[in-house]
């Protein structure tokens, strides 16, 4: 076994690496760029090096500067991580020149899968199902409509050259496939200058599914079941699970088997994936195979109980598999969600800046739930624009589907977060959603159950309630402790009423408050006055502690809660409100409070993140129709594009290219 | 008998409607609540007692005799926040536009008198009309009376002024000599003169809310120090703030169990500081993970952003913090932020309140316009608040302490107790460019020998140990025990006693 390995990555995954490597006994090296001196791997290995500047392609890309790395800290493997080296064929070649081991597959296994057409033909080959279809340049709209019968409806014609949508076209029926391919020929014409174009089977609602699959050097391969990563955001996974709600036994066997000869087929030696689009109705096609270790392989790792990391470093040491297929059993169920510093209220933009407060929930197992948070951040780390935002991988397992996401769902709740937006209210809102629960997925499920983005849930029945009892609860904490000031007057006790008017918004839900024992009693008053029976809150919540945890009527329950003037901003299950505790004196005052005018941000076009302004496209006076773009704006190297809202003219631009903005702020006025 | 109480009841009925129904549903439809709802609000429940309910004008002018209404337009009394006893005045815009009459004046002097005698703060609660133009002298003659209590209490009680709608001409100058003003946003305003008269004077066409609204105050003219969404906001945050001051000048700070560890550490601030010199990071974060709880009652949060005041606490006792900003034109001291932090340093040492100074200072702001607006005696204001404190004074230079600017930051040779720095800190008479620029004048053409120099200096000079070595700071410390040492600190200090010689007041260069 090695003595020393060194990981050519950063983030969680570098750390993820350094927890198994060092439960192995092995020593670990980082390797870091000028933005990640203070970042945790580097401080969690037990050496690190630096190898240059912030952009990866200065550093974490330079396969010389990796292999200097180790000759210089005598590291004799590397494991690359995920992104970065780690399906480039050149760099275990590179590796083996200079006498290292890589801990991945080779490169023959890499290069075999990292061509799209090639790997399909490999597939086909060694005889995993792909999507049916013609792969020929098909001549007329008769030859496409008679393939498209052979392929079976609906079908989908698609410019070879194509992209982004332009030349595709679905069709149903043999009418729609005649036009189809008519209209699909000439776009693909016009618009890529070749009009070759290809007839394949659409997979109505497709999922993703996708076999884990480990091999040695000495020719064993297994597979370690399925994971479905169908809630995607633009193709980007966001929520993974294992095993899929969608597989039965005898498909999943049909699946790992087939993953298993193509892994075969091309010698593969480690840790792997076979990626595939599954139908409704269980068929399921070879989309591509990933030569390393996914993303989304903790949830693998807690349904089998087998580390994938550390199987992959033994098989790169030469050993053999140390599990056969039929020591494979899958225990339960296990959700991942990333975590990423994005903005879910604006449409996903990046975020970036200083991780203010960072307090993941707490890691660990019960006897049925464990709760994994696989992190590359720490409080007072910096998120910058050189990498991917993905902050953290939330994992939790449970007997079942339905305790996984239970689990899932709290830890969220006590995943506190300031600094920089981040989804996590987003992925809060996933865990509730209906259909979610019920395990009825699709790649398009969050387009279809978020089509105009996402908006912060809204306190309504039992979760307002809840919110409602907590900030009474805190209240009523803070008030304790108001009433032991010193400098009192003598003979003049400060008391308190029991009734309390709190106000989610202007939402009020009026309920008595009391200490009881240990807890704090909680009684809400119904609409017809009469006082319901108490609901016990206990928690050892004290003011300046970012989350209230605690349980409600014996039921585990976490809220969020930063502190605003006069109450505070309470965070649950993917709601956020801000929260006052009034007595009745003082919520009929607030009463008469005209309702906040917020300041017309409607007429206003604000700067969504901080960022460069790269062109104004409009001019004062200018009339601009709904759609137009008015403005770009280039923030973590990406240009984006605002575009207007609903047609109107153009009052006043605040804004010029060249200036940079912080967020919100003015870029131009409308009339 | 029974009649007797029966009529009191009546008459107190009576007095409590003020102006009448009319007027006060008028008042709630402008968003305002009138100024018992007011008192009611910012008091512990029940514990308000009236004085002078009755009062009425004595006017026989312009037919003035036949109206009257008991309370003359201001509501006077006491009761207690938290427990705490505090005096109030509230001016009622239901009765005569709240405007002050010889007896409204009156009314509020016998408050100021016994606020003075229970050596308990006062709050001013302002919506009113200005001097009642019927009793003419009598009312700018009331004015005088206040005025001269105001200042006289300055320095012993804590007075307060929450201005509820509109305060104008005489009204304007008690608040302006109390120690707080703070300002409902959209329904109140303060000027010396208002629009009507500005037109007519020098032509400008100005609104109400454009001469002396809230968002005027808080922001640009300095006069407020704060501005809230509402009444009800407001006076619920004024409660906040009275759990922060003292009573007086000699029963030192209120204090309450905390719920913090004052060895709590944080390992974050260790990052605080970034890489870059020239990158700002917020100093607000230091400060909120320094207070007990996060908990911090900034004072003048929208003026003069390049400098922090505010209250926190520390082991459950108020401390005033002052801090430079970075994120506001790098935290240097302009004209604003040294009135600014000048004011809040002295009222904190009048009501015997520490002061934790956090230093991130490249010097004073250049240039004309800040010459021309007398930047010498601004900054001198801040200079002489420091060195006349005697209150205990911590000071922790995070980054930049440079020239001039170093010394007005409650440096210990002007009187602070305890100085530490960040092993970030860079305690010099410039920076690396400026500094090596003058030095080696004669280098200047090349470019190498300035970058080693620049090196040579940076190494020698933009760091916290020079001043170590010599004493001039007593420790430099991990950013992340910050709060333990100035716990540590304030602790070692509470009992500290510095004796000034007697003299007639001091000469503050104003």
């Amino acid at each position: 076994m090695f003595k020393k390995i060194l990981i050519a990555n950063r983030g969680e995954i570098a750390c993820r690496i350094i927890k198994t490597a060092r439960r192995m006994g092995i020593k670990t090296i980082a390797v870091y760029s000028e933005a990640d001196e203070d970042a945790l791997h580097v401080e969690m290995a037990d050496e690190a090096v630096f190898i240059g500047p912030p952009p990866a392609a200065e550093s974490y890309l330079l396969i010389d500067r990796i292999i200097d790395a180790c000759k210089a800290t005598g590291a004799e493997a590397v494991h690359p991580g995920y992104g970065f080296l780690s399906e480039r064929e050149a760099f275990p070649k590179a590796l083996s020149e200079a006498g290292l081991v890589f801990i991945g597959p080779n490169a023959g296994a890499i290069a075999a899968m990292g061509d799209k057409i090639e790997s399909k033909k490999a597939a086909a080959k060694a005889g995993v199902s792909t999507v049916p279809g013609h792969l020929g340049v098909i001549e007329d709209d008769k030859r496409a409509v008679k393939i498209a019968e052979e392929i079976g409806f609906p079908v989908m014609i698609k410019a070879s050259a194509g992209g982004g949508g332009k030349g595709m076209r679905i069709a149903s029926n043999a009418a729609e496939v005649a036009e189809g391919f008519r209209l699909a020929r000439a776009e693909a014409k016009s618009s890529f200058g070749d009009d070759r174009v290809f007839v394949e089977k659409f997979i109505v609602d497709p999922r993703h599914i996708e076999i884990q699959v480990l091999g040695d050097k000495h020719g064993n391969v297994i597979h370690l079941g399925e994971r479905e990563c169908s809630i995607q955001r633009r193709n980007q996974k966001v929520i993974e699970e294992a095993p899929s709600p969608l597989l039965d036994e005898a498909t999943r066997r049909k699946m790992g088997d087939q993953a298993v000869a193509l892994a075969k087929a091309v010698n593969y030696d480690s840790a792997g994936t076979v990626e595939f689009v599954a139908g409704q109705d269980k068929s399921f096609y070879f989309l591509e195979m990933n030569t390393r270790l996914q993303v989304e392989h903790p949830v693998t790792e807690l349904v089998t109980g087998i580390d994938l990391v550390e199987q992959m470093i033994r098989v790169a040491a030469g050993e053999k598999l140390g599990i056969a297929q039929k020591d494979v059993t899958l225990t339960g169920w296990a959700v991942e969600s990333r975590v990423y510093a994005e903005d879910p209220f604006r449409n996903f933009l990046p975020s970036i800046g200083r991780l203010v407060k960072y307090r993941p929930p707490a890691e660990g197992a019960t006897k049925t739930i464990t709760v994994r948070n696989d992190t590359g951040v720490q409080e007072g780390g910096e998120i910058s624009i050189f990498y991917d935002p993905m902050i953290a991988k939330l994992v939790t397992h449970g007997p079942s589907r339905a305790a996984a996401i239970e689990a899932q769902s709290q830890a969220l709740d006590a995943f506190y977060i300031d600094g920089i937006r981040h989804n996590v209210p987003f992925l809060s809102a996933v865990m509730q959603h209906p259909r979610w629960k019920e395990g009825r997925l699709s790649t398009g499920f969050i387009a279809e159950e978020f089509p105009r983005g996402f908006a912060p849930r809204a306190a309504e029945g039992e979760v307002a309630r809840r919110i409602a009892a907590v900030a009474a609860a805190i209240d009523h904490v803070i008030g304790e402790r108001k009433r032991r000031i010193s400098g009192q007057m003598i003979g003049r006790p400060v008391t308190r009423e029991q009734r309390r008017a709190v106000w989610l918004g202007r939402a009020e839900i009026p309920l008595e408050v009391s200490r009881e024992g240990d807890g704090i009693a909680i009684r809400f008053v119904e609409a017809n006055g009469e006082v319901g029976s108490a609901h016990l809150l206990v928690s050892n919540w004290k003011p300046g502690d970012p989350t209230w945890h605690g349980t409600a009527d014996g039921h585990p329950l976490a809220v969020q809660v930063r502190p605003i003037a006069n109450g505070f901003r309470l965070a649950h299950q993917g709601v956020e409100v801000a929260a006052y505790v009034f007595t009745e004196f003082e919520a009929q005052a607030a009463r008469l409070m005209p309702e906040e005018t917020k300041a017309d941000a409607g007429k206003k076009l604000l700067c969504p993140m901080p960022g460069l302004v790269i062109s104004i496209d409009v001019s004062e006076g200018q009339e601009v129709k709904a759609g137009e773009t008015l403005a770009v704006v280039e923030a973590m190297k990406m240009q984006n594009v605002l575009r207007a809202e609903r047609d109107g003219v153009v009052k006043a631009i605040h804004a010029k290219a060249g200036a940079t903005l912080a967020v919100d702020a003015p870029i131009l006025e409308f009339a | 008998m029974k009649n007797i109480l029966e009529a009191l009841d009546e008459r107190r009925a009576n007095a409590k409607l003020g102006g009448g129904k009319k007027r006060i549903a008028s008042q709630h439809e402008r968003g305002k609540l009138t100024a018992r709802e007011r008192i009611e609000l910012l008091l512990d429940k029940g514990s308000f007692e009236e004085f002078d309910m009755f009062v009425e004008h004595r006017s026989t002018e312009f037919g003035m005799e036949k109206s009257k209404v008991p309370g003359d337009g201001v509501v006077t009394g006491w009761g207690t926040v938290n427990g705490r006893k505090i005096f109030v005045f509230a001016k009622d815009f239901t009765v005569f536009g709240g405007s002050l009459s010889e007896t409204h004046a009156q009314k509020i002097t016998k408050l100021q008198d016994m606020a003075m005698k229970a050596r308990a703060p006062i709050i001013g609660l302002y919506d009113a009309g200005g001097a009642r133009i019927q009793e003419g002298v009598a009312a700018l003659a009331g004015y005088s009376y206040v005025f001269r209590r105001n200042v006289i209490a300055s320095g012993v009680i804590p007075q307060i002024s929450v201005i509820m709608g509109p305060c104008a001409g005489g009204d304007v100058y008690s608040p302006a000599m109390t120690d707080f003003i703070f300002m409902v946003k959209n329904t109140s305003y303060m000027f010396v003169t208002g629009p009507d008269v500005v037109k007519t004077v020098t032509n400008e066409v100005v609104t109400a809310e454009e001469l002396g609204g809230a968002s005027v105050h808080a922001t640009k003219s300095s006069i407020a120090d704060g501005a809230y969404d509402n009444d009800v906001e407001t006076l619920l945050q004024m409660r906040r703030l009275i759990d922060y001051l003292p009573s007086n000048n000699t029963d030192g700070v209120p204090e309450w169990p905390s719920f913090d560890d004052i060895e709590r550490v944080e390992m974050s601030l260790d990052t605080l500081i970034p890489e870059n010199p020239n990158k700002p990071y917020d100093i607000k974060e230091l400060i909120l993970k320094v207070v007990d709880e996060g908990d911090f009652f900034e004072i003048a949060e929208t003026f003069a952003k390049n400098i922090v005041t505010g209250f926190g606490r520390i082991a459950g006792r108020t401390v005033g913090f002052v801090a430079n900003q970075p994120m506001v034109l790098a935290g240097v001291l302009d004209s604003d932020a040294s009135r600014k932090a000048a004011r809040f340093v002295r009222f904190c040492d009048a009501f015997n309140i520490p002061i934790v100074t956090f230093v991130d200072v490249p010097g004073f702001l250049p240039g004309t316009a800040q010459e021309y607006g007398g930047l010498i005696k601004h900054g001198a204001k801040l200079l002489f608040a420091y060195s006349q404190c005697t209150v205990p004074l911590v000071t922790i230079i995070t980054r930049k302490a440079y020239g001039g600017a170093f010394d007005v930051m409650a440096a210990k040779e002007i009187g602070a107790d305890i100085n530490y720095a960040w092993p970030t800190a860079q305690i010099a008479v410039m920076g690396a460019k400026g500094a090596v620029e003058i030095i080696f004048r004669q280098d200047m053409k090349d470019a190498e020998k300035i970058a080693a120099r620049t090196k040579e200096y940076e190494d020698r000079f933009l760091s916290p140990f020079i001043a170590a070595e010599r004493g001039y700071i007593d420790d430099v410390i991990m950013p992340h025990s910050t709060r333990k040492r100035i716990a540590r600190a304030l602790a070692m200090l509470r009992d500290k006693k510095v004796e000034m010689p007697a003299k007639k007041h001091d000469n503050l260069p104003l």
